[in-house]
Formats: C-alpha cells, structure tokens, sequence
C-alpha cells in the first residue's frame, strides 16, 4: 500500500510538471482549453466527493461554482482589485451557502436528496438572472479589468493566457491535493463508510447528518473556488454557470472519467472538451455526434475511462484496485 | 445500596398504525450478565430492540440506560453512551476491507470522524486497536480481504468486531446465529460466551435456537404478542407452564430442551 502511494505521488507529480511545462510547447489557443479544462476538472472534483466518496448525488453542484464567480465578480468590482481579496471571498461566499443549504439538504439522501439540490440550485439560478440590481440579470457581471496578483512584489499579468494558466494550475493543484488529503484521512474513511452503508454509521455512534454536511459544505467550497477561476477566466460572471444544466456537466464528466477513482473526473473532464473542441471545428450539429461517442464512451468504460483502465491494469497485476 | 441496573425498560408501548407491537413492556436487565430475549415470530423482539436502540421512537413509556431516561435519544448519542447493537441481517460494510469495518468505529471512538489533515495511514494507533479487536474475534487473517467476499459466518463476526470496538457498556445481538450452519453456530456462541466473561459488557440477545438460548443465557426473558410473559433462569422458563402452553406449545421436549 505505502508503495503504492508513493507511485501515486511519483506519477502526479509527473503529470504535474508536464502541465506546467505545456505552455511552451502548444498554442495559445490550447493554452486556453487547457485552463478551461483544469478549472472544470476541479469543479467535477468537488462534485466527486459528494457522489464518489460519500454517495450523495448532487444536482446543484453549478450552484456553488456560480456563488464564487458571482461573488468574486461583485469583490472586484465593489471592494478590492487584489486576486489575494478575490480568491478567498469568493471560496468563503460558495462555502457559506453550501453550510446554509446542506443544512437542509443532508436530511435526506438518494433520489431525495438529489431533488433538493437541484431545487436550490434552481433557486440560486433564478436570484443570479432576476436581481438585475446587484446580479446584472441575464447579461451578468462582466469583469471590467483583471484582479492584480503580486507574488513578492512581482505583479502577475492575468489578462496573458499564460500567466493566468499557470495561477489556475497553481490553485486547482491545492484544492486537487487538499481532496487527496481528506480522501486519505480519518474523515475519508467516514465518507465511505457513509456511502457504503450509513445505517451502520449512525449504529456505531457518529451523526451521519454532520458527516454529510461537512462533506457537502468542503464541495461547495471548493465548487466556488473553481468557480472564481472560470469568471476570470470568461472576464464574466452569467447566470448559465448557476444553471442546473451545468450542474449536469460535473455528472457527466465524473461518470465519463469513473467516480471510483479519484482523478477520473479530471480525466472525465478532458476527454469532454477535447471531443467538445474537436467536434466543433466540424460540424455545427456537435451534439449528436458528441452525444453519440459518448455513448459509446460510457458503454465501452462502465466504471468510466480511467476506473475502466485502472481495474484493467490492476488485474493485470493480479491485484485490488485500491485507489 | 442497589446498584443501577444497565437497562431498564418501563412499560414500553410501540404502535404503528393501530397496530400495537409492544403492549406495556417493562423488563429489567442487569449489569454484566448475558439475558436473552426470546418469543415466537412477531412477538416485537425486533421491534423492541430498534425501539431501545433508538431506530423507533417509542409511543409512550420508558427506556432508561444507566439510570439516565433516554426514551426517543438518536441513535449515535446512544452508542456514545455505550449501547451498541447487531441486526438480524449483516449490517456492515460490505466493499471495505475487514480492516477498514473495524477502522470507522475506531476513529469515532477515538473522537477523530473530522480529522482531515492527518493521513490515516500515519495512524498507527488506530491500526493496532482495530487488530486487537479483530484478533478477538479471530478475523486476523482476514484483515486486508474485502468484507464482502467473507464466508457469511466471517461476516456476522464482522458486525460483532464493528460493535466492540466502540467497547460498548451493552450489547444487543439480533439472532446473531440466524443462518448460520451449526459449526459457525458453535463458534459464534462460543466467542459470545468468552467476550460475556471477560469484556465487561453486558450481552443482551434474541435468539430463536433454543437449544442455544438454555445453554448460554442466565436469564431469559419471553415477549408474546407485544407482552411480557414471564422471565427467569432457563430452569424457571423451562418449568413455565404459561411459557410451554401459549409460546412454545409444549414443544420444548421436541426442541430437545
């Protein structure tokens, strides 16, 4: 097991690297699908530790990604232009309102569950198209100039591709190794045994209700932090990104990539809009034919993409897949 | 100076609908003893069990734990206080490693379920009190096996690992030999014998072998339809003429009593 895990680190920090170097070898084009891509795949993360770990399929997951964005578009444009003010308001603003409706939402679970939180995302939705006072309605908050990010003194050009690539690699590789470091830790363990059987839990002597909620209220938050990243990223905070639509996305993705393993949301989310991106230069009816492979995608890989890979190389080893 | 009795049960009604499951139940079980629960199918064994362990809200009486009236506490609170219990069908979890069923109570004990920041893997403590348990049970070997791919016996000890380690104060089994074959049958009676000797917790169970409720408990209480019908030592019940007519129709000499 600990070797394991030290190969785990090995390749992720292999992957890592490779991520940081990419921009010196594509395009400036793919450097922005790329980001588009590392922002997403936090946010399918996040999403992932409600369905995969704790077993509570949520439908409102967009609402939070929308709470940070929104937030943080409101921080720059009423109170700071620093991205240290505009990064933590906005994760501290998704978190509130994740503590707020998880509260009601943790009373149930299954189908339930589900039901609740797309209906508070709907709610979420509505406030961020209809209170065009503070909201901008359906034309939303455009963010007029770029927060400043100085690192000792150095200011970071946001507005270069670039730059804002390797800030958003910077802060989605924290909240992916904050993930890690939950999954793998006393709480983690609770989150499954949750989600395995949570009768059982409360039978030996822990509130699953609290469990839930702290889970839900960690996912909000760090759906808000990817949420702050994808409104500067769009220069925008609209109503779609609270949409129940995108909530969906973060379902589709991790079922695309395998909820069983933990990176296979991310990998969900590339492969999403690499087809997204590919399929686009072709044809204007993209839907059908991303429809149609993903289809195939997902009756090909049952357990998704890489939870499909990883049972197959570990039997391969002839051993558990534990991770 | 009497002594607190562990469980005390004052008349205990339980309805669902207008249907009356526990008729005035008042039952008194001591400090480390093993008593046993007995009484045909839907005599409310069941029923009185989720209503003591917090699962059921009861309609009206009392359950009071180490003298302290907790009629209607939730669950976990409970199990805090050291009321732990099995359940008639498996109840454990079923894709984690024997290890890890054992692990989840031993981080709640330990008061740890929000630690976040510390590996578990680091937590070596919590490894060593999950295998002392384990190794009471003699599930050991297992450890590292997936808890689902246990022989069903292995899986009933499983749930009574889970439950000791929470070092309960009492223990309620559920049927704990149900559809077992006689040797795991002789096992698992064997093992909750030595842990009603030497764990300090007091054994509260169900059981519909007979045959195994003479030969273990010290005391045997017996619900018919809802009611009290008597309690004693097995010698008392087995004399019990009220018992042989209306619950065990005589049958005791049949069952080999």
């Amino acid at each position: 097991m600990v070797g394991l895990f030290s190969k785990n680190f090995f390749v992720g920090f292999l992957v890592l690297i490779l991520m940081a170097l990419a921009p010196f070898f594509v395009t400036t084009h793919w450097v922005i699908i790329l980001t588009e891509i590392i922002i997403m795949s936090l946010f399918a993360m996040s999403f992932n530790l409600l369905f995969g770990y704790t077993g509570l399929l949520s439908f409102g997951q967009a609402g939070f990604f929308g709470v940070g964005a929104y937030v943080s578009a409101l921080t720059l444009t009423h109170l700071s232009s620093s991205f240290w003010v505009c990064l933590p308001v906005g994760i501290v603003g998704a978190m509130l309102f994740a503590l707020v409706i998880g509260w009601f939402c943790v009373r149930l679970d299954e189908i339930y569950f589900a039901i609740l939180t797309l209906g508070f995302g709907m709610m979420l939705f509505t406030l961020a198209h209809n209170w065009l006072s503070v909201t901008g309605g359906s034309d939303g908050l455009t963010i007029a100039s770029m927060p400043v990010l100085s690192i000792f003194g150095h200011k970071i050009e946001l507005f270069n591709p670039k730059f804002f690539y390797w800030v958003s690699l910077t802060v989605v590789s924290l909240g992916i190794i904050f993930l890690r470091q939950i999954v793998k830790s006393p709480f983690g363990l609770l989150l499954t045994a949750t989600r395995e059987n949570s009768q059982r839990v409360s039978f030996v002597g822990q509130n699953v209700r609290t469990v839930r909620l702290v889970a839900f209220t960690i996912a909000g938050s760090l759906a808000g932090m990817a949420g702050v990243l994808f409104a500067l990223f769009n220069r925008i905070a609209s109503p779609e990104m609270l949409h129940w639509s995108f909530s969906g996305k973060a379902v589709l993705m991790t079922i695309l990539g395998g909820s069983s393993v933990f990176l296979g949301p991310a990998v969900g989310t590339a492969v999403f809009f690499v087809l997204e991106h590919f399929i686009t230069s072709y044809t204007t009816n993209w839907m059908i034919f991303l429809g149609a492979i993903l289809v195939i995608l997902v009756l090909a890989f049952p357990q998704g993409v890489l939870g499909t890979l990883a049972t197959f190389f570990s039997k391969l080893n002839g051993g558990r897949n534990s991770d | 100076m009497t002594e607190t009795p562990l469980l005390e049960i004052k008349n205990l009604h339980k309805n669902f609908g207008k249907f009356q499951a526990l008729k005035g139940v008042s039952l008194t079980v001591p400090n480390g003893r093993l008593t046993a629960l007995i009484g045909p199918n839907g005599a409310g064994k069941t029923t009185f069990y989720n209503v003591v362990s917090g699962r059921y809200k009861p309609s009206s009486g009392h359950v009071y734990f180490c003298g302290e009236d907790v009629s209607g506490t939730a669950t976990h609170k409970l199990v805090g206080m050291g009321l732990l219990r099995s359940f008639q069908i498996t109840n454990i979890f079923p894709d984690l490693t024997v290890l890890e069923n054992v692990l989840t109570p031993v981080i709640i004990h330990n008061g740890k379920s929000f630690s976040m920041l510390r590996s578990l893997k680091r937590r070596s403590d919590f490894k060593e009190q999950a295998e002392k348990i384990l190794d009471m049970v003699g599930l050991a070997p297992f450890s590292n096996k997936v808890a689902s791919t246990l022989a069903y016996g292995d899986k009933r000890l499983i749930e009574i690992a889970i439950v000791l380690a929470r070092k309960p104060k009492l223990i309620l089994l559920d049927e704990p030999t149900a559809g077992m074959n006689p040797e795991e049958t002789d096992r698992i009676i064997n093992l909750i014998k030595e842990l009603a000797a030497k764990s300090g917790a007091t054994f509260f169970i169900t059981e519909h072998d007979m045959k195994v409720v003479f030969s273990i408990a010290e005391r045997i209480f017996v619900l018919n339809q809802g009611t009290p019908l008597a309690e004693g030592t097995p010698d008392e019940i087995r004399s019990n003429q009220a018992v042989r007519e209306a619950y065990l129709g005589g049958s005791l000499d049949a069952k080999g009593v």
